[in-house]
Order: C-alpha cells, then structure tokens, then sequence
C-alpha cells in the first residue's frame, strides 16, 4: 500500500493527555440513568483541568451511584468499600498520601442513611476531597424502596407515597461546617461541570448533591426526583464560569451583577445572579434559601456556599511535606538513642 | 521450689517464727477517685527498687469516683508474677467493702485500717493494726481539700514499717512518681508516709510474719504496661497512621503512643509530624481509615476492646477480602455485650479469628508480657504488609493496663520490610501487573499505591468479586480461585507467625496449652504440682493463630493436654477442634476460668488435682 495517511492531530490537555485517557470501563448502570450523565461530567472536568490521573484517588460506598467510579479515570487507582462507609477509606487514604486529590461517589443512600454518621464528620473535619451524591431518592439496586432524602409525599411506583420528611443533605452539610455546597442536575451539563471544576480546585471538602433520577424505578409521575418534576421545579440560581489558573483571566466575563471568588490554586470562579438576592458566601441566607424553597417546592441549583478559608483537616495535622505512607525508614523508626532514653525513664 | 514450705498459715497471732521473706501479698482497700493510684504505685516501686519482683494488679470499676477498688501487689522471691489469690496484708480504706474484705481473709493475715472502722472486733485470727488516718494527716497537710488524696500515703509508711521497707526506697519511689517538676508534691506526700512510719514504729510493738529484704532481681529492669509496650512497638515499627476511638481497656495505648510520637516523631528540621493520628468517631470509622490508610501505603493500626471489634466485623471482612494491611490490637475485656468493662478476659478468639460474614480467618499475635507487646508489634506490622491483611494483636485488660517489670526492649535490629508493593519503574520494567495473581507461590499478590505515576499502576479495589485484575466478576471460577488462594495465603502464615514456646517435662503424661496472659499463672502452676502432688506437666505456650505443627507434635506427645482459657466457653479448644484431626482433639480436655479477674496458679493446680484424681 503506498496511500499514506497523515493522522489527525490528537486532541490533548494542557498536560498533554487526551480525552481517552479519563475514561474508565463500559458502564453497567441503566441506560439513561443520570449517574452516567455525572460520570461525563467529570470525565469533562479532570481532563479540561489537566488533572494529572494519576495523582487521584476514586472512593465510593455501596448502590448504584458506587459503581461508577469503575466509569471514569480508570487510570486513577479506586476503592469501593462498604455501604455508607467510604468517608472512612477516603480519610484512611488521605491521612496516608495527602497529595491525592480524592473524589468520592456516593448515592442519596449510602450518604443519607446508613452512612450518614461518616458523612457528618466528615464534613466536620473538612477532609479536602470532593464527595459526589448521586441523589434519586430510591434504592435503585434493592429495587426501588424510598431513600432518607425522598420527598414528602413522592410516590414509588406502586404509588406507595413517603409519608417522613426529606434530609436535605446540602442544607445539613452547610450546619455541619461544609466549605463547599453545591446542588446540581444530572441534566445541567454547563452548571455541573462548573461545579465539578470549582471542587476540584476547592482546598476543602466539597459536598456536591446532584438530582440524579433513576430511569427504572424513580421517573414515574408522582416521583418528586424524575427528570420532567426536576425540569419543572429546578430554580437555578447562578450562571456560573469556571476559570482555571491557566487561562486568561481577562476573557469570559460575564456580564451583570458579577461575583469572583479566587479559588485556592489560582483559579476563579464567577458567579452571575439570577433573579434573587443570594450570597453564597453567607451561610444564613443561603438556609434560609433553601428553606423558603422548599416550602415553595422549588428545588434550588447551583452554588450554595464556599468558604476557602477554613483550614482543612490535614492541614490541622501539621504532616510533613511527604506522604507519611512512603516515608523512609530513618524517618519513622526512632533511634536506639531514643529507646535507650526512653527505657531509662521506665526503669 | 515451693512456696508451700513459707505459708502464712503456719503463723498464729501470739507465736513468734520466723517471718516470712518477700514472699507476700499486699491488698489496698479503696474507693476510686481517692487519690489511692500515687500510694500503690509507690509502694510497688518502693519493693521494686529493692530488687524484689513484684507485680501489680489493679482491680477497678467503669467508675470515675466513688466506687469500690482493690489494688494487689504481690512480691515474690522466686519471680512469680501471676496474681494470688491469699491475701496476706489487707490495707482496708473502704468502709463499704472492708467487712467483706476483713471476712474473706485466710487466718493469720494482717489488716491495716482506718480506726473508726473497728474492725478488730470481725475476727481474732487476725493481726490488726488500727491506724487514726484523720488525725495522722491534719498536720501534715494543712490544706483540708488536699488530705483525701493524702492519707493514703500514710499506709505506705505504715506498710513500710511493718515488713521492713526500706523509707528511702520510699522517698525515690515518689520522687520517681511525680517527676523533678512537683517537688511540693513530693515532700507533701513524703510527709504523710513519715507520719504513718512513725506512728506504727511507736504503736506497733508485735510486727507482722512477713519483711521485706533486699535482694537483687529486678537490676536493670522496668515497669511498664502493656498498652504502653504496644504503643512503644508500634512507634519503633514505624506505624504512620493511628485511627481510634477510645474504649477501655485500649484508650492508654493510643493515649500513650501519642505522648511518644509528639516526642519523637516529629521531623527535627521542620518540627512536622511524621505520622498522623485521629481520634475518629466510632470504631466503624476507626478501622475504615485504618484500612483506607493501609490501602495507601500507610503503617497503620487501631486499638480496641470486644464491643469494637464487633462493630469492625464488616470491615475486617473487607480488609480480608480486598487485602488490606493493618493492624488491630485487641485489648480485650469482659463480654458479652458491654460485659465487665474494667475487668479482663480472653473473650475475643473466636469472635476475631472469624470476624466478618462469609469464609474468614485473621492472623493472631498473642503477647503475653510487656516485652511480647513490643517485639510482636514490630513482627504485627511487617506481617499485615506482607501478607497484605489485618493482623490482630491480642492482649487483655490484665496485661494492657496493669503495671509488669520487665527486661528493657532490645532496639530493633532487622530492617522494616514493607511487602510487595511496585513502583513505577518496576511498572516499566514488568509492562504491567495484575493486583491479585499469585505470581510467588505463597497467595501474595503485588499491588501498587495510589498515587504511582505510571499509566500501568491503577487498579480498582473492590470488596466485591474480583478476578486477578481486580475486575468485577460473579464468575464461578474467578471465585473459587480468588477464595482458594486467600486460603493458600492462610497456610503460608503458618510457617511466619511467632512460634509457640513449648517446655517439655520429663516423663509428663499431661500438658498445658495456654495464651496471653495466662502464662504467669500456668508456670507457677507447673511448679506447684510437681512440689506439691509430684505431677510433672509440660508446657505449649502459643503465640499466634494460625497454629503451627509444634502443636500437634505436642498434643501426640502427651496422653491428656489441658486447654486453658480466660472465657466461659473455652474458646481456645474450640477453635483447636475446627482444625484439629478426631484423634488429637480427643485428648484435650477444658480448663476454664471467667471471673473477671486475672488467673491465678492456684485455680490452675486445683483443677487438674481434681481432674487428675490425686
């Protein structure tokens, strides 16, 4: 054969990887479910940032939404742990390499139920890591029982309604000290990504609830989490742009009422107000939000609250510059001096 | 050697013998919260520093203040270090419990006690010292609020008086106990110890059948706890992250590892720490992390107690399952349920050796002194990591919390050996790998770390079926050949664990098998029956689970092997039959003791007496 042909310029990153290489395997959720729509998202996200994927950590619990971690970065090393429980392993983890970027994917009920212990001190102790919620209200692989964050008064799809109240998981993120809230739509692509890329340069903890509907046992008229309910009821409350440290801040500013918050890295976050008066940076007002909003059965999205200052929990530890985890040996065995001295002191 | 030949029971008020030489126990009466600790302490220091082996066993309730407590000191010339049942001096403080106290006494003892007691009056086989507490520490400590920790130390003079205790053993005794930096402390107590001395050596005329001398047993070595000889063998092991949550009998471990790691791990140029430890908020978070944090290359641990470690099931299962190093160290108390958490047992084998749902074993260390504590800590951390699994360190209240002397801890000469772990340039080099392939013949997969930079280093761990790839499978094959290695891996540790220390008697038809704490109590006990019944018993100390061979040979080699067990159901034997063949478990007979306190030789000896018809 002598036709030659020139291949196309691959498309990369500012680290010089393609797309591809943030892909993870074939995914295995319904088709149509919204956790894929996420999983995109943050294929997206850690590639338009240049994250290199080897320096992130994938952490999940048990449900649907843990699966998918298998789905993105499969060049990222990944650990799916038990129900409700992945605040633990990804603490573990962080505790041992704190130059990770941790991302963890959770569901409304590894998060709101039976893990909902792990995900307060969690957020107590502001681990920097990012904690996805994939939120459709229902037990999507227990075959459609009600989750803790399930409307009053949504209905299964036999019409069973929720007779208890939802725990609105931002909300109670912000009381518990979170630095980052952030409620979003499985459907949104340019809100969430915008989101997606403001947690990844976020030093804190992110706490990211996604309305997420469940195509098989949660999309059904009644259900407060389908996609027509969310459509109808979503109330957006920022246009948002997301720069990162590597572009030129002078292009893309939007106009209006503007609010740039500089991010940790250098990076900027622009928040454009819709509508109402709503300050993401006053925790108060923000509750207050979604009170009101709740009330009026709106479901708010967007930017909730950021706090860069909080220190996060790592920092609080005072660890040295290097994972503690690959120390070496001198570093971590004291000396025979100090056994010596220390066995005179028992004596 | 026998200790029968010194019995206290030979010695009737009124008839002067010879009296008895360090070879006595000493019970301290109190209530908890009283300030009692500083005394007692002194006091077994005070023998300690005299050169006689002592051991102490402090008897507590899950109380702060107000509550019944019982410290033992124990001294013994011929070095036994086990708790003894006989009383021989009882200091009664309490008025709550001292009739009990004063009714339980063999004849011939010694009760020193508070006047107003009146004691004397219970029993005339007894040597009373009446001791006007109140009136003794009024001047010598003139702050009121400050005498009801004070007094106490008044019996410590009066003690030392009656069998002969050397007061300036005293005086170094406090001075060691509250350090240069709390000389007021010091002379405050000093003062109050004189004061008790005195008043016995000008009231007390007839002394007590036992003394105090000078001997040379205890030179060069040291009092330690056990939780701090593990917190010690974890520091000198390297251990970079502690998750825990604090339970009795397992809190000072932590609490005392990061005393020393705040001395001693910090780097000297930068004053960062070299580890990280956090409090988590329940032991399901504790163990997580630890997990979490061995996953990422970390030496991690976790201490616990019985109720933790049930609620650590589900994710020992995990650790088992996906082979995650760490290391859990068992302190174990009185179960079931919250159980007698201030009391001790070997409740948790069983429970731990399966822990979690499905097909499961766990490695076992079982230190049964403080020098145990720290050399096992060093071979717990290397063994999770080459075998890339929890590994467990079993102790108990008795040994963690109570106060032992021991040898001083040799420096650790071997290297950390850290596994099989590959880098990038071992990626390079392999062209890849896969996490759960049994690639050496001994089910111990390579992995790698998160954070590796090398395309070929991810993997996803999963506690979910996985093949060699670590890859999502329901397959039938994929799972017995996953299960099957993990049991390979099991029969592999049998040849690292700590061997058992096995002291064969002479034409022994009998032998013991024991753990952990119950040592002290079955050496002296082997020492009894032969002095006193002419049996001669041999002796299988394990040291670990999984059991090695020795054990068998040494079940073949005697006609009947007593199994000894802190727990009601002999746990021990139990988890010897579900391995054992039909021929060797018939030869293993139960020897139990639950009480809640630390087993003594006596308990040990009368059993096999009556079992052994003699």
């Amino acid at each position: 054969m002598s036709t030659t042909v020139t291949p196309p310029p691959k498309k990369v990153n500012h680290i010089g990887l393609e797309v591809l290489q943030y892909k993870g395997a074939k995914t295995t959720l319904c088709a149509g479910c919204g956790h894929n729509s996420i999983s995109e998202r943050l294929i997206e996200s850690f590639y338009e940032l240049g994250i290199n994927p080897y320096t992130v950590a994938k952490f999940s619990g048990i449900g649907c939404s843990s699966k998918s971690p298998a789905y993105f970065l499969g060049l990222s090393h990944g650990f799916n742990a038990v129900h409700g429980r992945m605040p633990a392993i990804a603490t573990g983890a962080l505790l041992a390499n704190h130059t990770l970027l941790g991302i963890g994917v959770s569901g409304d009920g590894d998060t709101a139920s039976i893990g909902l212990g792990q995900f307060m001190h969690l957020i107590r102790r502001n681990v920097p890591m990012i904690y996805v919620i994939e939120d459709n209200g229902v037990y999507g692989l227990t075959k459609g029982q009600f989750s803790a964050t399930a409307d009053l008064g949504s209905t299964l799809k036999s019409g069973t309604p929720n007779e208890l109240p939802p725990f609105d998981c931002c909300a109670l993120a912000m009381k518990w000290g979170a630095t980052f809230v952030a409620r979003s739509f499985s459907g949104d692509k340019r809100q969430l990504t915008a989101i997606l890329k403001t947690a990844i340069a976020h030093r804190g903890l992110s706490v990211i609830d996604v309305i997420s509907p469940c195509v098989t046992f949660n999309d059904h008229e009644g259900s407060t989490k389908s996609y027509a309910y969310v459509k109808e009821h979503e109330e957006i409350l920022q246009e948002l742009d997301f720069v990162p440290s590597f572009d030129d801040i002078s292009v893309d500013i939007p106009e209006g009422e503007v609010v740039d918050v500089q991010m940790h890295d250098g990076s900027h976050l622009r928040i454009r107000k819709l509508q109402r008066d709503f300050d993401p940076t006053d925790r108060l007002k923000s509750l207050t939000a979604l009170e009101e909003a709740e009330a009026k059965g709106e479901i708010l999205t967007g930017v909730l609250y950021l706090n860069t200052a909080r220190p996060t929990f790592l920092e609080l530890l005072n660890l040295t510059d290097e994972p503690v985890a690959t120390l070496p040996e001198a570093r971590v065995r004291p000396s025979r001096a100090v056994l010596d001295q220390v066995m005179d002191e028992l004596r | 050697m026998s200790t029968l030949e010194v019995s206290p029971v030979e010695s009737q008020p009124g008839q002067p013998s010879q009296p008895v030489v360090n070879d006595f126990s000493i019970q301290v009466a109190t209530v908890n919260g009283s300030g009692s600790q500083t005394a007692n302490s002194v006091l077994m220091r005070s023998l300690f520093q005299m050169g006689i082996p002592v051991s102490g066993k402090n008897m507590f309730p899950s109380n702060i203040a107000g509550l019944p407590t019982w410290f033992t000191i124990r001294a013994s010339k011929y070095g036994y270090i086990g708790r003894r049942k006989e009383i021989d001096i009882l200091v009664a403080m309490n008025p709550e419990t001292a009739r009990e106290d004063v009714l339980n006494l063999d004849g011939g003892a010694a009760v020193i006690y508070d006047e107003p007691l009146k004691l004397n009056e219970l029993r005339s086989d007894l040597h009373f010292f009446p001791v006007p507490f109140d009136k003794l520490v009024a001047p010598v400590c003139p702050n009121a609020k400050l005498r009801k920790l004070v007094r106490n130390m008044i019996y410590d003079g009066v003690v030392a008086r009656l069998l002969a205790i050397d007061m300036e053993e005293v005086y170094k005794a406090l001075r060691k106990q509250f350090g240069e930096r709390k000389a007021k402390a010091v002379d405050l107590n000093w003062g109050a110890a004189k004061a008790g001395f005195e008043f016995a050596a000008g009231t007390f005329a007839d002394g007590i059948p036992y003394r105090a001398e000078r001997m040379n047993a205890t030179a060069g070595k040291i009092i330690i706890d056990g939780n701090a000889a593990c917190a010690l063998g974890a520091m000198f092991a390297g251990v970079t992250v502690v998750t825990w949550y604090p339970i009795t009998p397992s809190s000072s471990l932590v609490e005392t590892l990061i005393g020393y790691a705040k001395r001693f791990r910090h780097d000297p140029d930068t004053g960062k720490a070299t580890y990280a430890i956090v409090q988590a908020e329940d032991e399901l978070a504790s163990i997580g992390m630890a997990l979490g944090a061995g996953w990422a290359g970390a030496r991690s641990m976790t201490a616990t107690a019985g109720p933790g470690i049930s609620l650590m099931s589900e994710f020992i299962g995990l650790g088992y399952y996906a082979e995650c190093p760490t290391v859990v160290y068992d302190v174990e108390r009185v179960g079931p349920s919250t159980g007698l958490p201030t009391r001790t047992q070997q409740g948790d084998l069983i429970t731990t050796a399966l822990l979690s749902h499905g097909d499961t074993r766990h490695p076992m260390f079982f230190p049964c002194s403080p020098e145990e504590c720290f050399s096992m800590s060093l071979e717990a951390f290397d063994f999770a990591e080459k075998f890339q699994t929890p590994v467990f360190v079993m102790t108990d209240l008795d040994l963690g919390m109570n106060n032992w002397m021991a040898d001083p801890f040799p420096y650790p000469e071997e290297p950390i050996h850290r596994g099989k772990i590959l880098t990038a340039e071992d990626l390079d080099r392999l062209g890849g790998f896969a996490r759960y392939k049994d690639v050496d013949g001994d089910g111990v997969g390579w992995r790698t770390l998160p954070g590796t930079n090398h395309p070929k280093a991810s993997y996803f761990t999963r506690g979910s079926g996985h093949n060699e790839k670590a890859q999502y499978t329901e397959r039938e094959d994929d799972y017995i050949h996953n299960m099957d290695r993990l049991a390979h891996k099991f029969e592999v540790m049998r040849q690292y664990v700590p061997e058992p220390v096995v002291s064969m008697a002479e034409k022994a038809q009998i032998g013991f098998v024991a753990w952990g704490t119950s040592d002290p109590a079955v050496r002296e006990s082997c020492d009894q029956l032969k002095a006193e019944y002419g049996i001669e018993a041999s002796y299988l100390r394990l040291r670990a689970y999984p059991f090695t061979g020795q054990l068998l040979d040494f079940i073949r080699r005697h006609d009947r092997v007593y199994v000894v067990d802190q727990n009601r159901d002999g746990q021990l034997l139990g988890l010897m039959r579900l391995e054992l063949d039909a021929e060797l478990i018939a030869k293993l007979r139960s020897l139990r003791y639950y009480g809640g306190l630390p087993l003594d030789a006596r308990t040990v000896t009368d059993h096999i007496v009556r079992e052994e018809g003699k």
